[in-house]
Protein backbone atom coordinates (compact mmCIF):
# COMPACT_ATOMS: atom_id res chain seq x y z
CA UNK A 1 0.00 0.00 0.00
CA UNK A 2 1.82 3.05 -0.81
CA UNK A 3 1.24 6.40 0.99
CA UNK A 4 0.38 9.59 -0.40
CA UNK A 5 1.09 13.33 0.31
CA UNK A 6 -2.34 13.51 2.13
CA UNK A 7 -1.79 10.61 4.23
CA UNK A 8 1.51 11.83 5.51
CA UNK A 9 -0.16 15.70 6.53
CA UNK A 10 -3.32 13.38 7.95
CA UNK A 11 -1.18 10.96 10.14
CA UNK A 12 1.49 14.01 11.23
CA UNK A 13 -2.02 16.03 12.38
CA UNK A 14 -3.04 13.03 14.17
CA UNK A 15 0.60 12.65 15.89
CA UNK A 16 0.55 16.61 16.23
CA UNK A 17 3.70 16.64 14.61
CA UNK A 18 3.99 19.97 13.02
CA UNK A 19 4.63 19.23 9.07
CA UNK A 20 4.82 22.47 5.94
CA UNK A 21 3.26 20.78 2.74
CA UNK A 22 7.26 20.68 1.77
CA UNK A 23 8.35 18.98 4.20
CA UNK A 24 5.53 16.15 3.96
CA UNK A 25 6.29 15.99 0.38
CA UNK A 26 9.95 15.03 1.41
CA UNK A 27 8.87 12.26 3.60
CA UNK A 28 6.15 10.71 1.11
CA UNK A 29 8.89 8.86 -0.29
CA UNK A 30 10.73 7.61 2.64
CA UNK A 31 7.49 6.54 4.30
CA UNK A 32 6.60 4.35 0.77
CA UNK A 33 9.74 2.88 0.37
CA UNK A 34 9.16 1.68 4.37
CA UNK A 35 5.69 0.47 3.89
CA UNK A 36 6.48 -1.39 0.66
CA UNK A 37 9.28 -3.04 2.75
CA UNK A 38 6.85 -3.74 5.45
CA UNK A 39 4.21 -5.22 2.65
CA UNK A 40 6.24 -8.12 2.47
CA UNK A 41 4.05 -9.39 5.48
CA UNK A 42 0.94 -9.62 3.04
CA UNK A 43 1.97 -12.61 1.09
CA UNK A 44 1.87 -14.73 4.33
CA UNK A 45 -0.88 -17.07 5.42
CA UNK A 46 -2.20 -16.13 8.75
CA UNK A 47 -5.43 -17.19 8.94
CA UNK A 48 -6.72 -18.37 12.53
CA UNK A 49 -2.61 -17.30 14.14
CA UNK A 50 -3.96 -15.61 17.15
CA UNK A 51 -1.60 -12.02 17.42
CA UNK A 52 0.80 -12.14 19.97
CA UNK A 53 1.28 -9.24 21.81
CA UNK A 54 3.69 -10.09 24.95
CA UNK A 55 6.71 -12.45 23.61
CA UNK A 56 5.65 -14.35 27.10
CA UNK A 57 1.68 -14.48 26.70
CA UNK A 58 1.59 -12.97 29.67
CA UNK A 59 -1.38 -10.54 30.88
CA UNK A 60 -1.45 -7.78 32.93
CA UNK A 61 -0.21 -8.32 36.46
CA UNK A 62 -3.69 -7.48 38.99
CA UNK A 63 -2.84 -6.02 42.26
CA UNK A 64 -5.45 -5.26 45.36
CA UNK A 65 -6.91 -1.91 45.26
CA UNK A 66 -4.52 -0.02 47.48
CA UNK A 67 -3.08 3.08 47.66
CA UNK A 68 0.54 2.73 46.45
CA UNK A 69 1.77 6.04 45.27
CA UNK A 70 1.67 9.00 47.25
CA UNK A 71 1.32 13.04 46.11
CA UNK A 72 4.68 14.20 44.97
CA UNK A 73 3.45 17.11 42.64
CA UNK A 74 5.97 19.54 43.85
CA UNK A 75 9.05 17.36 43.13
CA UNK A 76 7.61 16.04 39.55
CA UNK A 77 6.44 19.88 38.21
CA UNK A 78 9.96 20.50 38.86
CA UNK A 79 10.69 19.72 35.54
CA UNK A 80 7.63 21.31 33.65
CA UNK A 81 7.79 24.14 31.21
CA UNK A 82 5.27 26.48 33.05
CA UNK A 83 3.60 26.00 36.63
CA UNK A 84 1.85 27.95 38.95
CA UNK A 85 -0.11 27.04 42.08
CA UNK A 86 0.84 23.60 41.40
CA UNK A 87 -0.94 23.67 37.77
CA UNK A 88 0.74 23.52 34.84
CA UNK A 89 -0.08 26.13 32.36
CA UNK A 90 -1.22 26.08 28.47
CA UNK A 91 -2.56 28.67 26.13
CA UNK A 92 -6.00 29.35 26.91
CA UNK A 93 -8.84 26.99 25.62
CA UNK A 94 -11.72 28.24 26.97
CA UNK A 95 -12.37 32.21 26.21
CA UNK B 1 44.22 0.28 34.49
CA UNK B 2 41.69 0.90 31.96
CA UNK B 3 42.62 -2.59 29.84
CA UNK B 4 41.02 -4.88 32.84
CA UNK B 5 38.11 -6.69 32.96
CA UNK B 6 35.59 -5.44 35.51
CA UNK B 7 36.50 -8.61 37.46
CA UNK B 8 40.06 -8.07 37.50
CA UNK B 9 39.29 -4.19 39.02
CA UNK B 10 36.60 -6.41 41.74
CA UNK B 11 39.65 -8.26 42.94
CA UNK B 12 42.16 -5.28 42.76
CA UNK B 13 39.92 -3.41 44.60
CA UNK B 14 39.62 -5.96 47.13
CA UNK B 15 43.02 -6.90 47.24
CA UNK B 16 43.72 -3.74 48.35
CA UNK B 17 45.98 -2.53 44.64
CA UNK B 18 44.35 0.47 44.16
CA UNK B 19 41.25 2.61 45.67
CA UNK B 20 38.23 3.32 43.79
CA UNK B 21 39.09 6.63 44.18
CA UNK B 22 42.10 6.06 41.90
CA UNK B 23 40.06 3.73 39.56
CA UNK B 24 37.57 6.78 38.96
CA UNK B 25 39.72 9.25 39.13
CA UNK B 26 42.01 7.46 36.13
CA UNK B 27 38.63 6.68 33.95
CA UNK B 28 37.99 10.37 33.88
CA UNK B 29 40.91 11.27 32.82
CA UNK B 30 40.76 9.16 29.82
CA UNK B 31 37.27 10.25 29.24
CA UNK B 32 38.71 13.78 29.43
CA UNK B 33 41.39 13.45 27.04
CA UNK B 34 40.12 10.62 24.88
CA UNK B 35 36.41 11.61 24.46
CA UNK B 36 36.29 15.00 22.87
CA UNK B 37 37.41 12.81 19.59
CA UNK B 38 34.86 9.49 20.05
CA UNK B 39 31.87 11.59 21.52
CA UNK B 40 30.43 8.39 23.84
CA UNK B 41 29.49 10.50 26.79
CA UNK B 42 26.86 13.34 26.36
CA UNK B 43 27.13 13.96 29.94
CA UNK B 44 29.83 13.53 32.76
CA UNK B 45 29.27 13.17 36.54
CA UNK B 46 32.89 13.69 37.48
CA UNK B 47 32.24 15.58 40.83
CA UNK B 48 29.35 13.37 41.99
CA UNK B 49 31.34 10.17 40.94
CA UNK B 50 34.26 11.28 42.84
CA UNK B 51 32.40 11.68 46.43
CA UNK B 52 30.57 8.03 45.95
CA UNK B 53 33.74 6.44 45.06
CA UNK B 54 34.91 8.25 48.15
CA UNK B 55 32.17 6.56 49.93
CA UNK B 56 32.92 3.05 48.57
CA UNK B 57 36.31 3.38 49.67
CA UNK B 58 35.31 4.07 53.11
CA UNK B 59 32.66 1.26 52.90
CA UNK B 60 35.33 -0.99 52.05
CA UNK B 61 37.45 0.16 54.74
CA UNK B 62 34.93 -0.34 56.93
CA UNK B 63 34.66 -4.37 55.69
CA UNK B 64 31.00 -2.94 54.51
CA UNK B 65 31.62 -3.16 50.83
CA UNK B 66 29.65 -5.65 48.43
CA UNK B 67 32.08 -7.51 45.19
CA UNK B 68 30.99 -4.44 43.16
CA UNK B 69 31.33 -1.18 45.20
CA UNK B 70 33.75 1.17 43.74
CA UNK B 71 33.78 0.48 39.76
CA UNK B 72 32.80 2.97 37.83
CA UNK B 73 30.40 2.13 34.60
CA UNK B 74 28.42 4.21 32.64
CA UNK B 75 24.58 3.86 31.52
CA UNK B 76 23.06 5.19 28.48
CA UNK B 77 21.19 7.69 28.52
CA UNK B 78 17.82 6.12 28.18
CA UNK B 79 17.77 5.53 31.67
CA UNK B 80 16.43 7.93 34.11
CA UNK B 81 19.02 9.46 36.84
CA UNK B 82 17.32 11.54 39.69
CA UNK B 83 19.61 15.05 39.67
CA UNK B 84 21.17 14.30 36.38
CA UNK B 85 20.53 15.12 32.95
CA UNK B 86 18.47 12.26 31.36
CA UNK B 87 18.42 13.59 27.45
CA UNK B 88 17.65 10.13 25.68
CA UNK B 89 19.54 11.54 23.15
CA UNK B 90 16.84 13.41 21.78
CA UNK B 91 16.44 17.53 21.99
CA UNK B 92 13.44 17.08 23.46
CA UNK B 93 14.90 15.87 26.26
CA UNK B 94 18.09 18.50 26.53
CA UNK B 95 17.26 20.31 29.53
CA UNK B 96 15.01 17.39 31.31
CA UNK B 97 16.73 16.43 34.77
CA UNK B 98 14.97 13.29 36.02
CA UNK B 99 13.53 13.63 39.24
CA UNK B 100 13.41 9.75 40.06
CA UNK B 101 16.24 6.49 39.24
CA UNK B 102 15.32 3.91 36.91
CA UNK B 103 15.27 0.56 39.14
CA UNK B 104 18.29 -0.80 37.50
CA UNK B 105 20.32 2.74 38.44
CA UNK B 106 18.90 2.60 42.07
CA UNK B 107 20.02 -1.23 41.80
CA UNK B 108 23.71 -0.44 40.48
CA UNK B 109 23.82 2.20 43.22
CA UNK B 110 22.44 -0.26 46.08
CA UNK B 111 25.52 -2.60 45.32
CA UNK B 112 27.90 0.57 45.30
CA UNK B 113 28.97 0.69 41.51
CA UNK B 114 30.15 4.27 40.57
CA UNK B 115 28.11 5.83 37.70
CA UNK B 116 30.72 8.20 35.57
CA UNK B 117 28.15 9.16 33.13
CA UNK B 118 25.31 9.23 30.37
CA UNK B 119 26.41 7.85 27.18
CA UNK B 120 25.28 9.00 23.67
CA UNK B 121 22.76 7.22 21.82
CA UNK B 122 20.88 7.36 18.55
CA UNK B 123 17.34 9.86 19.44
CA UNK B 124 14.35 7.89 21.49
CA UNK B 125 17.02 3.89 20.88
CA UNK B 126 15.63 4.53 16.59
CA UNK B 127 19.25 3.68 14.59
CA UNK B 128 21.48 1.39 14.18
CA UNK B 129 24.82 3.77 13.73
CA UNK B 130 24.32 6.54 16.68
CA UNK B 131 24.12 8.97 13.92
CA UNK B 132 20.70 10.14 14.92
CA UNK B 133 21.67 11.47 18.01
CA UNK B 134 20.70 15.19 18.64
CA UNK B 135 24.27 15.47 20.41
CA UNK B 136 26.14 14.12 17.31
CA UNK B 137 27.66 11.23 16.01
CA UNK B 138 29.50 8.85 17.89
CA UNK B 139 32.94 7.56 16.54
CA UNK B 140 34.10 3.90 16.77
CA UNK B 141 37.64 3.52 18.28
CA UNK B 142 38.82 0.34 16.12
CA UNK B 143 38.62 3.16 13.30
CA UNK B 144 37.61 6.86 13.74
CA UNK B 145 36.36 6.69 10.32
CA UNK B 146 33.22 3.62 10.88
CA UNK B 147 30.66 4.51 12.94
CA UNK B 148 29.92 2.27 16.45
CA UNK B 149 26.96 1.10 15.71
CA UNK B 150 23.51 2.31 17.51
CA UNK B 151 21.50 2.81 19.18
CA UNK B 152 23.34 1.92 22.51
CA UNK B 153 26.84 3.39 20.13
CA UNK B 154 28.16 5.58 23.02
CA UNK B 155 28.08 2.97 25.67
CA UNK B 156 29.77 0.06 23.41
CA UNK B 157 32.93 2.76 22.39
CA UNK B 158 33.23 4.23 25.68
CA UNK B 159 33.87 0.38 27.07
CA UNK B 160 35.59 -0.50 23.93
CA UNK B 161 37.82 2.60 24.22
CA UNK B 162 38.65 1.63 28.14
CA UNK B 163 36.80 4.73 29.03
CA UNK B 164 35.01 2.45 31.58
CA UNK B 165 35.16 -0.92 32.00
CA UNK B 166 31.35 -1.96 31.31
CA UNK B 167 28.39 0.09 30.30
CA UNK B 168 24.50 -0.54 30.78
CA UNK B 169 22.94 -0.07 27.10
CA UNK B 170 19.05 -0.98 25.99
CA UNK B 171 18.18 -3.48 22.87
CA UNK B 172 14.68 -3.62 21.11
CA UNK B 173 16.11 -4.80 17.39
CA UNK B 174 19.67 -5.48 18.06
CA UNK B 175 20.70 -1.85 20.13
CA UNK B 176 22.85 -3.76 22.67
CA UNK B 177 24.09 -6.68 20.39
CA UNK B 178 25.15 -4.94 16.91
CA UNK B 179 26.98 -1.97 18.86
CA UNK B 180 28.84 -4.88 20.64
CA UNK B 181 29.70 -6.81 17.48
CA UNK B 182 31.24 -3.43 15.99
CA UNK B 183 32.89 -2.47 18.65
CA UNK B 184 34.53 -5.77 19.51
CA UNK B 185 32.91 -6.16 23.23
CA UNK B 186 30.46 -8.47 24.73
CA UNK B 187 27.29 -7.22 24.85
CA UNK B 188 24.20 -9.39 26.54
CA UNK B 189 19.87 -8.66 25.35
CA UNK B 190 18.10 -10.56 28.09
CA UNK B 191 14.98 -12.35 28.39
CA UNK B 192 11.98 -10.31 27.63
CA UNK B 193 11.21 -9.31 31.62
CA UNK B 194 14.17 -10.32 32.95
CA UNK B 195 15.35 -6.71 33.91
CA UNK B 196 13.21 -3.85 34.88
CA UNK B 197 11.96 -1.53 32.54
CA UNK B 198 11.31 0.88 35.36
CA UNK B 199 12.74 4.30 34.22
CA UNK B 200 13.97 3.32 30.79
CA UNK B 201 12.32 5.89 28.36
CA UNK B 202 10.54 4.07 26.45
CA UNK B 203 11.03 3.23 22.45
CA UNK B 204 8.71 0.06 21.97
CA UNK B 205 7.33 -1.46 25.09
CA UNK B 206 7.04 -4.88 24.11
CA UNK B 207 10.72 -5.27 22.56
CA UNK B 208 12.86 -2.92 25.23
CA UNK B 209 15.18 -4.54 27.06
CA UNK B 210 17.94 -2.85 28.99
CA UNK B 211 21.57 -5.30 29.40
CA UNK B 212 25.13 -5.28 30.37
CA UNK B 213 27.92 -4.08 27.51
CA UNK B 214 30.93 -5.28 28.80
CA UNK B 215 34.54 -6.60 27.97
CA UNK B 216 33.98 -10.17 29.05
CA UNK B 217 30.78 -12.86 29.53
CA UNK B 218 32.17 -13.06 33.11
CA UNK B 219 31.37 -9.06 33.52
CA UNK B 220 28.30 -9.25 31.96
CA UNK B 221 27.10 -12.21 34.23
CA UNK B 222 28.27 -9.65 37.31
CA UNK B 223 26.14 -7.07 36.37
CA UNK B 224 23.37 -9.37 34.60
CA UNK B 225 23.34 -11.18 38.67
CA UNK B 226 22.61 -6.99 39.95
CA UNK B 227 20.30 -5.46 37.53
CA UNK B 228 18.03 -8.44 37.31
CA UNK B 229 14.82 -9.48 39.16
CA UNK B 230 11.41 -8.65 39.21
CA UNK B 231 10.14 -4.92 39.73
CA UNK B 232 6.36 -4.32 40.65
CA UNK B 233 6.71 -1.11 39.07
CA UNK B 234 6.81 -2.43 35.85
CA UNK B 235 4.42 -4.89 35.35
CA UNK B 236 5.86 -6.93 32.58
CA UNK B 237 8.98 -7.79 34.26
CA UNK B 238 8.89 -11.73 35.80
CA UNK B 239 8.60 -12.68 39.12
CA UNK B 240 11.09 -15.51 38.58
CA UNK B 241 14.06 -16.02 40.43
CA UNK B 242 17.58 -14.89 39.42
CA UNK B 243 20.00 -17.19 38.79
CA UNK B 244 24.10 -16.68 40.55
CA UNK B 245 25.01 -16.21 36.35
CA UNK B 246 28.60 -16.26 37.59
CA UNK B 247 28.94 -19.66 38.92
CA UNK B 248 27.76 -21.22 36.13
CA UNK B 249 30.46 -20.09 33.31
CA UNK B 250 32.31 -23.35 33.76
CA UNK B 251 29.39 -25.67 32.83
CA UNK B 252 31.16 -27.65 30.04
CA UNK B 253 30.57 -27.53 26.72
CA UNK B 254 30.33 -31.45 25.72
CA UNK B 255 27.90 -32.50 24.17
CA UNK B 256 25.79 -28.82 23.64
CA UNK B 257 23.84 -29.24 20.39
CA UNK B 258 24.37 -25.95 18.27
CA UNK B 259 22.16 -24.70 15.77
CA UNK B 260 23.31 -22.25 12.58
CA UNK B 261 19.80 -20.90 11.06
CA UNK B 262 20.97 -21.40 7.15
CA UNK B 263 18.80 -18.02 6.69
CA UNK B 264 21.65 -16.16 8.76
CA UNK B 265 24.41 -17.47 6.36
CA UNK B 266 23.01 -16.28 2.50
CA UNK B 267 22.80 -13.31 0.53
CA UNK B 268 23.87 -10.28 2.06
CA UNK B 269 26.73 -11.88 4.68
CA UNK B 270 30.13 -10.12 4.21
CA UNK B 271 32.61 -13.08 3.33
CA UNK B 272 35.04 -11.92 6.27
CA UNK B 273 32.15 -11.90 8.43
CA UNK B 274 31.44 -14.84 7.50
CA UNK B 275 34.89 -16.79 7.82
CA UNK B 276 35.14 -15.05 10.87
CA UNK B 277 32.05 -16.72 12.51
CA UNK B 278 32.50 -20.06 10.89
CA UNK B 279 35.96 -20.04 12.93
CA UNK B 280 34.15 -19.33 15.85
CA UNK B 281 31.97 -22.26 15.79
CA UNK B 282 34.83 -24.79 14.76
CA UNK B 283 36.34 -23.63 18.11
CA UNK B 284 33.20 -24.59 19.26
CA UNK B 285 33.54 -28.13 17.51
CA UNK B 286 36.73 -28.24 19.34
CA UNK B 287 35.30 -27.73 22.87
CA UNK B 288 32.91 -30.94 22.44
CA UNK B 289 30.12 -29.23 20.83
CA UNK B 290 28.13 -31.03 18.38
CA UNK B 291 26.55 -28.71 14.84
CA UNK B 292 23.81 -28.67 13.01
CA UNK B 293 21.93 -26.97 10.51
CA UNK B 294 18.91 -25.61 11.61
CA UNK B 295 15.83 -23.03 9.67
CA UNK B 296 14.18 -20.29 11.14
CA UNK B 297 11.89 -20.56 7.75
CA UNK B 298 10.13 -16.72 8.78
CA UNK B 299 13.30 -14.86 9.39
CA UNK B 300 12.42 -12.31 6.38
CA UNK B 301 9.86 -11.18 7.95
CA UNK B 302 11.21 -10.39 10.88
CA UNK B 303 12.12 -6.68 9.67
CA UNK B 304 8.36 -6.17 8.17
CA UNK B 305 6.80 -7.32 11.10
CA UNK B 306 9.22 -4.63 13.54
CA UNK B 307 8.60 -1.63 11.14
CA UNK B 308 5.14 -2.11 12.44
CA UNK B 309 5.53 -2.90 15.54
CA UNK B 310 7.87 -0.77 17.03
CA UNK B 311 6.75 2.24 14.83
CA UNK B 312 3.31 1.85 16.66
CA UNK B 313 4.30 1.43 20.15
CA UNK B 314 6.75 4.34 19.53
CA UNK B 315 4.24 6.96 18.47
CA UNK B 316 1.97 5.97 21.19
CA UNK B 317 4.85 6.02 24.22
CA UNK B 318 5.85 9.09 22.19
CA UNK B 319 2.81 11.08 22.74
CA UNK B 320 3.99 11.85 26.34
CA UNK B 321 6.07 14.94 24.74
CA UNK B 322 3.91 17.28 24.51
CA UNK B 323 5.21 20.40 26.17
CA UNK B 324 3.32 20.65 28.98
CA UNK B 325 4.83 18.46 31.37
CA UNK B 326 8.35 18.07 31.07
CA UNK B 327 10.92 18.14 28.04
CA UNK B 328 11.27 21.03 25.97
CA UNK B 329 8.15 23.66 24.60
CA UNK B 330 8.12 25.84 21.79
CA UNK B 331 8.40 29.96 22.42
CA UNK B 332 5.41 31.84 22.22
CA UNK B 333 2.39 29.07 21.13
CA UNK B 334 -0.72 30.94 20.04
CA UNK B 335 -3.02 27.72 21.24
CA UNK B 336 -2.78 24.38 22.23
CA UNK B 337 -2.71 22.43 19.15
CA UNK B 338 0.17 25.03 17.98
CA UNK B 339 1.93 24.27 21.32
CA UNK B 340 1.90 20.52 20.53
CA UNK B 341 2.90 20.62 16.82
CA UNK B 342 5.57 23.15 17.08
CA UNK B 343 6.80 21.37 20.71
CA UNK B 344 7.19 17.79 18.56
CA UNK B 345 8.24 19.29 15.74
CA UNK B 346 11.18 21.36 16.92
CA UNK B 347 12.07 18.82 19.78
CA UNK B 348 12.09 15.80 17.87
CA UNK B 349 14.84 14.37 15.04
CA UNK B 350 14.42 13.21 11.27
CA UNK B 351 13.78 9.24 12.48
CA UNK B 352 11.92 9.56 15.29
CA UNK B 353 9.69 11.40 12.95
CA UNK B 354 9.49 9.42 10.50
CA UNK B 355 8.70 6.48 12.45
CA UNK B 356 5.81 8.09 14.60
CA UNK B 357 4.66 9.42 11.18
CA UNK B 358 4.90 5.31 10.43
CA UNK B 359 3.36 4.53 13.43
CA UNK B 360 0.46 6.71 13.48
CA UNK B 361 -0.34 6.04 9.79
CA UNK B 362 -0.61 1.86 10.79
CA UNK B 363 -2.56 2.53 13.86
CA UNK B 364 -4.97 4.69 12.32
CA UNK B 365 -8.57 4.33 10.78
CA UNK B 366 -8.78 1.58 7.91
CA UNK B 367 -4.87 0.35 8.16
CA UNK B 368 -5.03 -1.32 11.22
CA UNK B 369 -5.92 -4.69 10.30
CA UNK B 370 -3.74 -4.75 7.15
CA UNK B 371 -0.81 -3.78 9.19
CA UNK B 372 -0.70 -3.94 13.08
CA UNK B 373 -2.89 -6.76 13.67
CA UNK B 374 -1.11 -8.83 10.72
CA UNK B 375 2.42 -8.29 12.03
CA UNK B 376 1.41 -9.20 15.94
CA UNK B 377 0.23 -12.66 14.05
CA UNK B 378 3.58 -13.13 12.07
CA UNK B 379 5.39 -12.32 15.40
CA UNK B 380 3.54 -15.14 16.97
CA UNK B 381 5.05 -17.30 13.63
CA UNK B 382 8.61 -15.88 14.27
CA UNK B 383 8.96 -16.79 17.89
CA UNK B 384 7.43 -20.06 16.78
CA UNK B 385 10.53 -20.64 14.53
CA UNK B 386 12.40 -20.08 17.66
CA UNK B 387 10.44 -22.31 19.82
CA UNK B 388 10.87 -25.09 16.84
CA UNK B 389 14.34 -24.89 16.58
CA UNK B 390 15.17 -24.98 20.48
CA UNK B 391 13.31 -28.41 20.34
CA UNK B 392 16.62 -29.73 18.54
CA UNK B 393 19.15 -27.88 19.98
CA UNK B 394 20.93 -25.96 23.74
CA UNK B 395 21.75 -22.79 21.05
CA UNK B 396 21.67 -20.81 18.12
CA UNK B 397 24.88 -19.50 16.43
CA UNK B 398 25.15 -16.96 13.56
CA UNK B 399 27.01 -13.64 12.59
CA UNK B 400 25.22 -10.74 15.15
CA UNK B 401 25.65 -8.33 12.49
CA UNK B 402 25.71 -9.01 8.19
CA UNK B 403 29.00 -6.54 8.23
CA UNK B 404 31.77 -5.10 10.17
CA UNK B 405 30.78 -1.43 11.25
CA UNK B 406 30.47 0.52 8.21
CA UNK B 407 31.70 4.05 7.84
CA UNK B 408 30.43 7.36 8.63
CA UNK B 409 27.83 8.99 6.74
CA UNK B 410 27.62 5.83 4.32
CA UNK B 411 23.73 4.39 4.78
CA UNK B 412 22.02 6.82 3.53
CA UNK B 413 18.49 5.46 2.87
CA UNK B 414 16.81 4.31 6.20
CA UNK B 415 15.18 0.74 4.68
CA UNK B 416 19.04 -0.14 4.05
CA UNK B 417 19.91 1.02 8.05
CA UNK B 418 16.65 -0.93 9.01
CA UNK B 419 18.37 -3.90 7.08
CA UNK B 420 20.93 -4.09 8.92
CA UNK B 421 19.33 -5.59 11.87
CA UNK B 422 18.61 -8.30 10.21
CA UNK B 423 19.54 -11.19 12.68
CA UNK B 424 18.76 -9.76 16.10
CA UNK B 425 15.48 -8.22 15.29
CA UNK B 426 13.56 -11.42 15.42
CA UNK B 427 14.88 -12.37 18.94
CA UNK B 428 13.45 -9.38 20.35
CA UNK B 429 10.46 -10.10 18.74
CA UNK B 430 10.32 -13.85 20.11
CA UNK B 431 11.63 -11.94 23.74
CA UNK B 432 14.45 -14.89 23.57
CA UNK B 433 18.15 -13.82 24.89
CA UNK B 434 20.73 -13.10 22.92
CA UNK B 435 24.78 -12.11 23.32
CA UNK B 436 27.27 -11.11 20.96
CA UNK B 437 30.69 -12.02 21.60
CA UNK B 438 34.00 -10.73 19.90
CA UNK B 439 34.86 -13.27 17.37
CA UNK B 440 37.88 -11.74 14.82
CA UNK B 441 38.11 -8.90 12.57
CA UNK B 442 36.78 -7.87 8.90
CA UNK B 443 40.52 -5.80 8.27
CA UNK B 444 40.41 -3.57 11.16
CA UNK B 445 36.95 -3.83 12.04
CA UNK B 446 35.54 -5.95 14.86
CA UNK B 447 33.32 -9.15 13.93
CA UNK B 448 30.53 -10.21 16.42
CA UNK B 449 29.25 -14.31 17.22
CA UNK B 450 25.63 -13.74 17.91
CA UNK B 451 24.64 -16.83 20.52
CA UNK B 452 20.59 -17.31 21.39
CA UNK B 453 19.17 -19.50 23.58
CA UNK B 454 15.06 -20.34 25.27
CA UNK B 455 13.84 -17.69 27.42
CA UNK B 456 15.33 -17.16 30.67
CA UNK B 457 18.57 -19.23 29.55
CA UNK B 458 20.63 -16.31 29.96
CA UNK B 459 23.33 -18.63 32.34
CA UNK B 460 23.59 -21.08 29.51
CA UNK B 461 23.95 -18.21 27.19
CA UNK B 462 26.54 -16.78 29.51
CA UNK B 463 28.78 -20.13 29.58
CA UNK B 464 28.72 -20.71 26.33
CA UNK B 465 30.43 -17.15 25.74
CA UNK B 466 32.44 -17.61 28.69
CA UNK B 467 33.89 -21.29 27.50
CA UNK B 468 34.83 -19.24 23.79
CA UNK B 469 36.80 -16.63 25.84
CA UNK B 470 38.85 -18.83 27.17
CA UNK B 471 39.66 -20.52 23.97
CA UNK B 472 40.29 -17.69 22.06
CA UNK B 473 41.79 -13.84 23.01
CA UNK B 474 39.60 -11.91 20.45
CA UNK B 475 37.49 -10.75 23.70
CA UNK B 476 41.17 -9.44 25.04
CA UNK B 477 42.29 -7.41 21.67
CA UNK B 478 42.13 -3.46 22.20
CA UNK B 479 41.85 -0.80 19.63
CA UNK B 480 45.15 1.35 19.34
CA UNK B 481 43.49 4.33 20.01
CA UNK B 482 43.92 5.84 23.12
CA UNK B 483 46.86 2.89 23.92
CA UNK B 484 49.31 5.57 24.76
CA UNK B 485 47.33 6.41 27.82
CA UNK B 486 47.63 5.04 31.38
Amino acid sequence: MAIEHADVLRAAHLARVGLSEDEATGYVDDLSRILKMVDQLQAVDTQDITPLAHPLDATQRLRPDEVTEHSQRERFQACAPAVTDGLYLVPRVVE
Amino acid sequence: MHDKTLTELAAGLQAGEFSSRELCQAALERIEHLDGELNSFITVTAEQALANADAADRAREAGDAGPLAGLPLALKDIFCTQGVRTSCGSKMLDDFVSPYDATVVEKLRQAGTINLGKTNMDEFAMGSSNENSFYGPVKNPWDLSAVPGGSSGGSAAAVAAGLVPAALGTDTGGSIRQPAAFCGITGLKPTYGRVSRYGMVAYASSLDQGGPMARTAADCALLLETIAGHDVRDSTSVARVVPDYSAELDTSLAGLKIGLPKEYFGDGLDPEVETAVREAIKVYESLGAKVCEVSLPHTHLAIPAYYVIAPAEASSNLSRYDGVRFGHRCEDPTDLEDLYKRTRAEGFGEEVKRRILIGTHTLSEGFFDAYYLKAQQVRRLIRQDFLDAFDEVDVLMGPTAPTPAFDLGAQKDPVSMYLQDIYTIAVNLAGIPGISVPAGFAGNRPVGLQVLAPHFAEAQLLGVAHQFQQATDWHLKRPAFGKEMA
